[in-house]
């Protein structure tokens, strides 16, 4: 199944009420939003300092440490209390070098500190996606065609309908149970779904790329497995099989959390999609809107934030994907304020509604038909 | 490196991977970590108002340097890394196992105004090799002239503290120029050495009183200057006039001269007529007429490149050639091949040019 497979009669609003907020500016309007937001990005970058070095410097030496910890923990792995004490180390461990560091440092976030090892073309994580590949196909092409359909092959990874403008298929009855096995798997989906199978099958990518992209994933697979279920659990001698449970369940762990948090990034409800047609001949602050529009944040505390790799701030992150992540809950107050000046929506809420959200229309469209739901008006701060 | 020394690594690494066991080591001590080398910053000393002395612990796997060499330094300022290059101003057999570098103040630059007023002791720098060929030949000539102005004077300095460490100096003629008095750096230092060695002439000249020292006064100053190796290390001026005097007059091999880099100017060589850049991950597109580097060219249009010395020693800046053919202002020589790692630093486009940054 393919995200470029859209309904031809769907590409027209289903209503007046589905029609995207972009409409309603005038591309005066467009242009002045796009030169605040690249303001603010500049005011921003002027400003990056000492205190942001120190900020991802920490949380690099957090995850070591809590690794160190879960490893020690788990070589008592017979012991119940040590199990559970180093699964979750391990878990925080794993999410934290996944989403805060990972991703972020991938993104070039950190790329202005000219350090030779928090870099996004040195740096590689403990995920089972290839570094280079990755970067490829979510820096590039999700972060440049963002929920356009038929071009953000990041809409329902190819393998899901999340929008009633996709032509429904029997196999998308599966879905809801496929998407339970992409949750617990979701490291080996995003490096599968990184290859990009329509490029493969429509000749786009070569034999020889994508033999070398496969080999990348098996390096990336040994690697995981070695230490992971071999390696750590040998060091535990007779808590072999306890270690290896303990490794398998953060692996585990780590995957739902990524999997509902980048979920709620783009899919709850509210958030649009956009023709092709929509998107051609865009200009900066049309990109600006599109981005606005089609990303989703979720409200929470500091801990939460981080946790998410701050992409509970999706919405900030779409807008500037190359500012340190710190940035973003500093930047959401102006950004807000933004949306109620141009009269856009600024699409957040609470982890529960918005996985709910993405659940419910999971579900919902595993079956044909389905309309877009209602889409909440421009921002009133509250 | 051995094979089960590999090996051994090898099996460590199946536990710490992605990462480095250098990554955990290094949280208990930053000078462990053997993937690249570090230093931690004991003292700052004061030499001149304008000059300060770094007094930095190598981690142990430095592997020495000889006298006259110099040093790269990766260091971060308002959380931007920077990478310089000093002259190393210590004798390489320190007894507590430091060594040191005395950059001059350069008030308008990045690196030289944090070393002098704001770094701490402990701070953590990069140290990205040694390098230079403006070393003292072992063994140690009979008869040495050295001749220095301002700055010049800390490559030399590493030289006269590894002789002086060695015994008595035996034939030195020091010929030094300062712009003022109380900006000679190591001035005490100078005056002991040439107290307690006989065998040690010092001159030293205030430019700001009297004539800078020129090619004319070599004769006056030290007669047999044309038997002698030369050491030379100064503002480019100096440097030409002497290597002229020499050329003309003496052996120009006995001559040993260390250029300090220019700041905004790369090398030599012959220029082209420049072209267009393009930095394939950012899709910004980049001019040079020629003169300006790929980096500095990027820079202006906007891209956020990686850079270091910005003089081609040290390869922080690399990115891989997709298309088209650049030229290295050092040499003039025009090269580049696709897949081609090229330094921005000294290389201009010649014609259009696709990189991969």
């Amino acid at each position: 199944m393919s995200a470029t497979q859209v309904d031809p009669r769907a590409t027209q609003p289903f209503s007046a009420q589905d029609e995207s907020p972009l409409a309603s500016l005038a591309p005066e309007q467009i242009e002045q939003l796009g030169r605040e937001l690249d303001a603010l990005h500049d005011e921003v970058f002027a400003d990056l300092g000492e205190r942001d070095s120190r900020y991802i410097r920490s949380t690099i030496k957090l995850h070591r440490h809590l690794v160190l910890a879960a490893r020690a923990l788990l070589l008592g792995s017979r012991r119940k209390p040590l199990w559970l004490a180093g699964t979750a180390s391990l878990s925080l461990a794993k999410i934290l070098e996944n989403m805060e560091i990972g991703h972020n440092v991938m993104h070039g976030q950190w790329d202005w500190m000219n350090d030779p090892d928090i870099n996004s073309q040195s740096w590689d994580w403990d995920t089972a996606s290839p570094a280079e590949a990755w970067r490829h196909s979510h820096n590039y092409e999700h972060h440049t065609f963002t929920n356009i359909r038929g071009k953000d092959r990041d809409l329902g990874y190819e393998i899901m309908r999340i929008d009633p403008h996709q032509r429904w298929h029997p196999v998308y009855l599966f879905q809801p149970l496929y998407n339970l096995l992409l949750m617990g798997f979701f490291e080996w989906g995003v490096a599968v779904h990184d290859l990009n199978g329509d490029a493969i099958r429509s000749g786009e990518k070569s034999k020889k790329q994508v033999v070398k992209e496969l080999k990348a994933i098996g390096v990336k697979a040994r690697r995981q497995i070695v230490k992971d279920y071999i390696a750590f659990p040998l060091l535990s001698r007779r808590g072999f099989k306890a270690t290896l449970a303990a490794n398998f369940t953060a692996n585990i762990v780590r995957n739902v959390w990524a999997h509902s948090i980048i979920f709620c990034g783009h899919f709850p409800d509210q958030t649009y999609t956009f023709s092709e047609d929509e998107a051609a001949e865009e200009t900066r602050g049309g990109w600006y809107v599109r981005q606005l529009l089609g990303a989703a944040n979720i409200d929470g505390r500091p801990l939460f934030h981080l946790l998410a790799g701050n992409l509970s701030f999706q919405i900030e992150h779409h807008l500037f994907p190359d500012m340190p992540s710190s940035r973003y809950a500093e930047i959401a107050p102006r950004v807000r304020d933004i949306c109620r000046r141009y009269g856009l929506p600024y699409n957040t809420g609470p982890l529960h509604r918005q996985l709910g959200a993405v659940h419910r229309t999971i579900l919902r469209l595993a079956f044909p038909g389905g309309t877009p739901r209602p889409k909440p008006g421009p921002y009133r701060p509250s | 490196m051995p094979a089960t020394r590999r090996r051994a690594l090898a099996l460590i690494r199946s536990f710490t991977s992605p990462l480095l066991p250098d990554d955990y080591l290094e949280l208990i001590n930053p000078l462990w970590s053997t993937r690249e080398l570090r230093g931690r910053i004991e003292r700052i000393e004061r030499e001149t108002p304008e000059a300060v002395t770094i007094v930095i612990k190598p981690g142990w796997e430095w592997p020495g340097h000889r006298p006259g060499q110099y040093l790269r330094l990766g260091i971060e300022v308002d959380g931007v890394h920077h990478w310089r290059a000093y002259s190393l101003t210590s004798d390489p057999r320190r007894p507590d196992g430091c060594i040191t570098i005395t950059p001059k103040l350069v008030a308008a630059g990045k690196v030289s105004p944090f070393l002098f007023g704001r770094v701490r002791p402990g701070t953590i720098v990069r140290l990205g090799g040694v390098e230079g060929t403006f070393v003292l030949p072992d063994p140690p000539p009979e008869r040495l002239l050295f001749i220095s102005a301002g700055s010049g004077i800390t490559p030399i300095m590493s030289m006269l503290r590894h002789l002086a460490d060695a015994g008595p100096l035996r034939d030195v003629v020091h010929v030094h120029c300062s712009r003022t008095s109380d900006g000679v750096i190591f001035a005490g230092e100078l005056r002991r050495l040439e107290r307690l060695h006989p065998a040690y002439r010092l001159h030293e000249r205030i430019t700001s009183r009297q004539r800078r020292v020129s090619p004319d006064q070599l004769d006056e100053l030290c007669p047999d200057w044309r038997e002698r190796e030369t050491f030379l290390c100064g503002p480019t001026g100096l440097l030409e006039a002497m290597k002229q005097r020499w050329a003309l007059d003496a052996e120009p091999a006995r001559l040993h001269v260390e250029h300090f880099q220019p700041d905004a100017h790369v090398g030599d060589g012959e220029r082209g007529e420049g072209g267009t850049v393009s930095f394939c991950s950012s899709g910004i597109q980049a001019a040079s007429d020629g003169e300006q580097p790929i980096l500095v060219a990027g820079e202006q249009a906007g891209a956020d490149l990686p850079f270091g010395c910005r003089m081609g020693i040290c390869h922080s800046c690399v990115g891989r050639l997709r298309s088209g053919r650049v030229r290295d202002l050092r040499t003039g020589r025009v090269h580049g091949q696709p897949g081609e790692m090229l330094r921005t630093c000294i290389n201009a486009p010649e014609g259009a040019v696709e990189l991969d940054l």
